[in-house]
Parts: structure tokens; C-alpha cells; sequence
């Protein structure tokens, strides 16, 4: 168990960086404390294995340190640092047994074959494995590959910190619900720091506690489901969380408030100063828009019904603003006009929040 | 009631590969067959003989001496050339400049053909003026191959050592260039030792891979016949006399074409036997 800390970290693949683009990760400085669920979501390409594999000590970083505990622990290697991973991909040993392939972390630290004995049946009875304990490994589904990967990482019980580089990935749908709950529910019984890495942001927003957004090797924000989802610190964050994400609507700041073509809008906060940027955007949510007598005047370019709720596809000059209209609802046909829940109204300069 | 249309134009389809098999494999195998069990004569004159021919092979001091040395030679060639390919391989770099200069230099040996390769070696080896062998007297062992039957092996082995332990590392490495990296980190962060990684993820991933390169230079070495012909031409002696060169000298030395026929029948079947026997050695595990 451990607090873990990347002060300063940096990295590159290129041996030579001097390009802002060679850098796979741009300074990170995060600390996760110990003991929390954590998830790392963004798009392919923009950091999360990097940063994670950088924990587990496959890569060492360009710049920057590794703190576990306080202590530096950047050039400790991987089997040092008392850390398990689960790839994307499940990693077995096929030749091996399921029991074999769940000691094999502690044989090869030369525990006492009673005590591996003992912890094996505990975690193969965590994971619901008990029954394919002597069979060969290689012949188990996608899901109970995953689970033993997950299940090497578990039967050491000096683990810091268990880390999931997409591990949901090549498991059935249907499996993902019921792999995913025990990965909560392992959680809450052993209390060891997880790190969960990911690009759906459904996985990401159940499964964790604090959700730490990233794009293009930066962190964007940090926080819980219901801070990325209420109040986003970039734009980034507020489009790639929710579904549909955020509407962008370009605006211009008059006496403190945005306002849209001479339409003043109500946000969260009052501007004091008249920024000066190149883009400034309002920022809102579809769930937080709704059609009212007066407003903003838009045409309705399409309205899709998902059941629930359905999603009507506004359009304000050549801006797409799209709208979550709950079933039952009215939609309004003739002139029909919007308006902003201001307390989910927020403003971006140049992709960040104003405040 | 259904009727059925009977369409004799398929035949006509077929009629390509029929006459294939025929020409390729049927015909020269029957032909075989028909003068294995057979006295020949002449003017295409045949006398009936059963089983005779096969009960003279099998009974023949000759074939089982060279039945033997072929033996002991593809044992030989095979303890040497799988673990020496295999530790090529796991040697050779994953990736970079060097990956398709060390695959053009493996490679390089494959594309020889085999009576140059004898020719080479029977040249490089010769005592008084080949590299090999002035070296080997330079270095105060007394080395003859024409000569001395012990040296005839060395350098008909390391021929073939040199000719084909190639094959070996490239579908070694082939097989060793599909693991995904996960594995090799997975291994890390559980503290495998490399003999652990080895032992419980390359090797089994390069199971199948292995499985063929030891049926084919089973195979190749079991019926090998250019090289050591060039090399030492069967000798000295008897010494490096192995299966097909015997056969050849029986078939068009001596023109004894039933005993010869019947070797070859006696000869194939035990080539495809061990196959057998090898694949379903490496392969019983899959079953399980």
C-alpha cells in the first residue's frame, strides 16, 4: 500500500526531443492516494499507457521521478516495486495450470510452498476460480484468462498498487458488466490502490472514484464523475465525457456575461474581466439546455429518439447545438427558441474554464 | 418426386487434377510398386516375384549398416541444429538496422544450391590446400576426410550444420516475433527469471514453429543425398554411405532394379512413420 507520486514527469520515445510533438507525456504531476480507485481516461494516443507503464517501471521516464511513498523509486525495476498490472490483452502462462499460473509470482519470490498454497485458494476463491484450479490455463474464455492476469497480480500481498491498462477490452459485453462489478467489489476487500486505465468512459466514470482526464500527454482535469460531468475545466474534458458531449457555442463577453449575436446569457459565474483571448466559448451541457417561450432563436435541423430521451439537433447561424429533451416533453415546432440552466453555464477561453 | 439431373461435365473439372496425381505421384510409385515384386529382364521381360526382393532388403547387412549411419546422422544433425537455431534466434535483435541484415545473412546459406554447397565444403576442407583443412593440421590434429572416416563425419556434419541450422532460427524467430510484448512485461513484473521466460513463454509459443523446422530437417537430412555425394561421394569406404546414396548405387550402379524398388518402398515408409511419430509426439499436449 502505498501513496503514489510522478513529480515533474516527462517522456519521449524519440531520443532527442526538441519538438513540442515528440513528447509523449508533457509534465505530469499527479499524486493518488493510497487506497483510491482511480481511472485514467482519454483517446488512443494521448498518454494513459505511457504514464502507466512509467508506475510499473517498463519505461523509465525522460524526465521527472517516481514517488512511491515518498521514496524516489525511478530506477527501482518493475519486480522491485511491488506493483501488478493487467494488460489489454490477457496474459497467461498456457503451458501452466491455472493453480501454477497464480504462483508462479510467488515461487519465483521463493515463498514457503504452504503459504503459496493458502493464497492461492483464497484469491481463486475471490475470483470465482476454484473449479478450473488444475485445469490448463490456455484453454480457459477471454474472461477467465483476464481473471487469472487480474489474480497474479492479487495473490502477492505486498501489491502497492494494481494497475489495469484496458483490461475489458477483448471480454464479451455481456461479461464486461460482471467483470467489471468484481473489479469494485475486489476493491473494497483487499483496499489496494487501483489504477484503471481506459478510453470508455462508462468503464472509466463506475469504476472509479476520481477520473483523471487526458489528452495529448497532458492531464486535463482531475476529479470525480460528478465534477468532469458538471463543470469541466476544459473543453476537451467537457466533449469527450458525456454523450452527446458538451455544446460549444462561440460568444463574446459584454458587462461581465457572455452573449451570444446581442442574446445576454446567465452563466455559473460573473466576469469580472473582459478577457483577452482568440476563442471564447460558452460551454453547455444537452442535458442543461431546454426549449423556453423566450431565448436564444434556433432551428431544428433533426430530433433522434433513443428511448429514454431523445436528442434534438438545433442549429443557431451556423452553430450545432444539440438537446436532450426528456420523453413527453414538447418539442416545439414554430420559432422556437432555448435557454441555458445557468448554474451548468460555463465559459472558455481558449479551451479553458474562465472563473 | 425429385428429379435429379445427372451432370457428367464435372467430370472435366476434376479431369485437370486427376492427371496431376497421376503423372506426379500415382504412376512413378505404381511403377515402383510393379518392380519391387518383380525380376526384371531385358526387352520389358518381368517375372513374378512377391515377396522376395523385400525379405532380401530387409535381411541385408548393407541396408542396415547404412540404415544405421543414416540414423545417427539425422540424430546427430537434429541435437545440433534445434538448439543451435533456437539459440540464434533468441539472440538476434527484435528490431532496428540490424533485423534485415542478420535475416539477409541467415538466409544466405538456404539459397546455395546443394552440389555447390558440397562442392564448397569438399574444396574449403581438403588437407593440403582447403582453408578448413590447413587450418585443422595447422592446428596439430591430423584430418583427412578422403581419408579417415571420423573426419569424413565432422565435415559432412558441419556442412550441414552450416547449411541449415538457418532454417532452424528463422522459423524460430518467426515464432519468437509473434509474442506480444505484454508477455515479456507481465513476466517482468511477476520476478520470472529469463530461464522462466524461456521455459514458460517462448518456448511454448515457439512450439508449433519448432514442431515444423524438426519435421523438415528430419525429413530433408533423412533423405539427403547432393551434399555428402559431392563431399566425400559415400566415402571413405562405406563410411558416409547413407540411405539414398546406397539406393542410388544399387538402382543405377549395379541395375538391380527390383531390391532397389523394394528399398524405396522400405524407405519411404519408414521416412513417413517417424514423421508421423515426431508430430504426434510434439503435438499431444495440443489435445488436452
Amino acid at each position: 500500500m502505498a501513496k503514489i507520486t510522478l513529480d515533474q514527469v516527462r517522456h519521449s520515445y524519440a531520443q532527442n526531443p526538441d519538438d513540442d510533438l515528440d513528447w509523449a507525456l508533457k509534465e505530469v504531476d499527479v499524486t493518488w492516494s493510497d487506497g483510491g480507485a482511480y481511472a485514467l481516461l482519454g483517446p488512443s494516443g494521448c498518454g494513459k499507457t505511457t504514464l502507466l507503464n512509467i508506475i510499473s517501471g517498463l519505461l523509465r521516464p525522460s524526465r521527472g521521478r517516481v514517488l512511491f511513498d515518498d521514496r524516489d523509486i525511478t530506477d527501482i525495476p518493475s519486480d522491485k516495486r511491488h506493483i501488478a498490472q493487467v494488460f489489454q490483452f490477457p496474459v497467461v502462462y498456457d503451458t501452466m495450470t491455472v493453480f501454477d499460473n497464480l504462483a508462479f509470482p510467488l515461487r519465483n519470490r521463493d515463498v514457503p510452498q504452504a503459504q503459496v498454497d493458502a493464497r492461492v485458494h483464497e484469491i481463486a476463491k475471490m475470483l470465482d476460480l476454484e473449479e478450473s484450479l488444475h485445469n490448463r490455463a490456455s484453454h480457459l474464455t477471454a474472461d477467465g484468462k483476464q481473471k487469472i492476469s487480474l489474480g497474479r497480480g492479487l495473490v502477492r500481498s505486498d501489491v502497492n498498487v494494481i494497475m489495469f491498462d484496458e483490461p475489458l477490452t477483448v471480454i464479451d459485453p455481456h461479461l464486461k458488466w460482471l467483470l467489471r462489478s468484481k473489479l469494485k467489489e475486489l476493491h473494497q476487500q483487499i483496499g489496494s490502490t487501483m489504477i484503471y486505465v481506459t478510453h470508455d468512459q462508462t468503464e472509466a466514470l463506475t469504476f472509479a472514484d476520481k477520473v483523471m482526464v487526458m489528452h495529448d500527454g497532458m492531464v486535463m482535469q482531475i476529479g470525480t464523475p460528478v465534477e468532469l460531468f458538471e463543470k469541466p475545466k476544459h473543453t476537451f474534458v467537457g466533449h469527450f465525457i458525456g454523450s452527446p458531449g458538451m455544446n460549444l457555442l462561440p460568444c463574446v463577453i459584454e458587462n461581465g456575461y457572455p452573449s451570444i449575436d446581442g442574446h445576454q446569457i446567465i452563466s455559473a459565474q460573473k466576469l469580472d474581466i473582459p478577457e483577452v483571448a482568440k476563442r471564447v466559448e460558452i460551454g453547455i451541457r444537452p442535458e442543461f439546455v431546454s426549449f423556453t417561450p423566450n431565448g436564444l432563436p434556433v432551428e431544428i435541423v433533426k430530433i433522434n429518439d433513443i428511448g429514454q430521451y431523445r436528442i434534438v439537433e438545433t442549429r443557431h447561424k451556423n452553430t450545432t447545438i444539440k438537446i436532450i429533451v426528456a420523453e413527453g416533453l414538447h418539442i416545439p415546432t414554430a420559432d422556437p427558441k432555448i435557454s441555458f440552466d445557468p448554474a451548468y453555464t460555463h465559459v472558455y477561453a481558449d479551451g479553458y474554464i474562465l472563473t | 418426386m425429385i428429379d435429379k439431373t445427372t451432370n457428367q461435365k464435372a467430370w472435366f473439372l476434376v479431369a485437370p487434377v486427376v492427371v496431376l496425381v497421376a503423372f506426379n505421384a500415382l504412376i512413378p510409385l505404381m511403377t515402383v510398386v510393379n518392380y519391387s515384386v518383380q525380376e526384371t529382364f531385358g526387352d520389358n521381360i518381368f517375372f513374378w516375384e512377391g515377396v522376395k526382393w523385400f525379405e532380401q532388403v530387409l535381411h541385408s547387412e548393407r541396408f542396415h549398416d547404412s540404415l544405421l549411419r543414416q540414423l545417427s546422422f539425422t540424430s546427430i544433425i537434429l541435437l545440433i541444429e534445434v538448439p543451435l537455431g533456437v539459440a540464434v534466434a533468441l539472440s538476434m535483435p527484435k528490431k532496428g538496422p540490424w533485423v534485415s541484415v542478420c535475416l539477409v545473412l541467415m538466409a544466405l546459406p538456404l539459397l546455395i544450391p546443394w552440389n555447390v554447397v558440397g562442392a564448397m565444403w569438399n574444396i574449403f576442407a581438403l588437407p593440403d590446400i582447403g582453408l578448413l583443412g590447413r587450418m585443422i593440421n595447422g592446428i596439430g590434429f591430423d584430418y583427412n576426410f578422403t581419408q579417415q572416416p571420423t573426419a569424413a563425419w565432422f565435415t559432412v556434419i558441419l556442412m550441414d550444420v552450416w547449411h541449415w541450422t538457418s532454417l532452424v532460427t528463422l522459423l524460430a524467430y518467426a515464432g519468437l516475433c509473434s509474442i506480444p510484448d505484454a508477455y515479456y512485461q507481465a513476466a517482468r513484473i511477476d520476478g520470472a527469471s529469463s530461464w522462466s521466460v524461456f521455459r514458460y513463454i517462448q518456448l511454448p509459443k515457439m512450439k508449433r514453429v519448432l514442431t515444423i523446422a524438426i519435421l523438415l530437417r528430419f525429413m530433408d537430412s533423412f533423405m539427403i543425398y547432393t551434399e555428402p555425394f559431392v563431399l566425400t561421394g559415400g566415402g571413405p569406404g562405406n563410411s558416409t554411405t547413407f540411405l539414398s546414396i546406397d539406393l542410388v548405387k544399387i538402382a543405377l550402379g549395379q541395375f538391380d532394379l527390383g531390391p532397389a524398388a523394394a528399398m524405396s518402398l522400405i524407405y519411404f515408409l519408414i521416412i513417413l512413420l517417424l514423421s508421423w511419430v515426431f508430430y504426434t509426439l510434439m503435438m499431444r499436449n495440443e489435445e488436452q
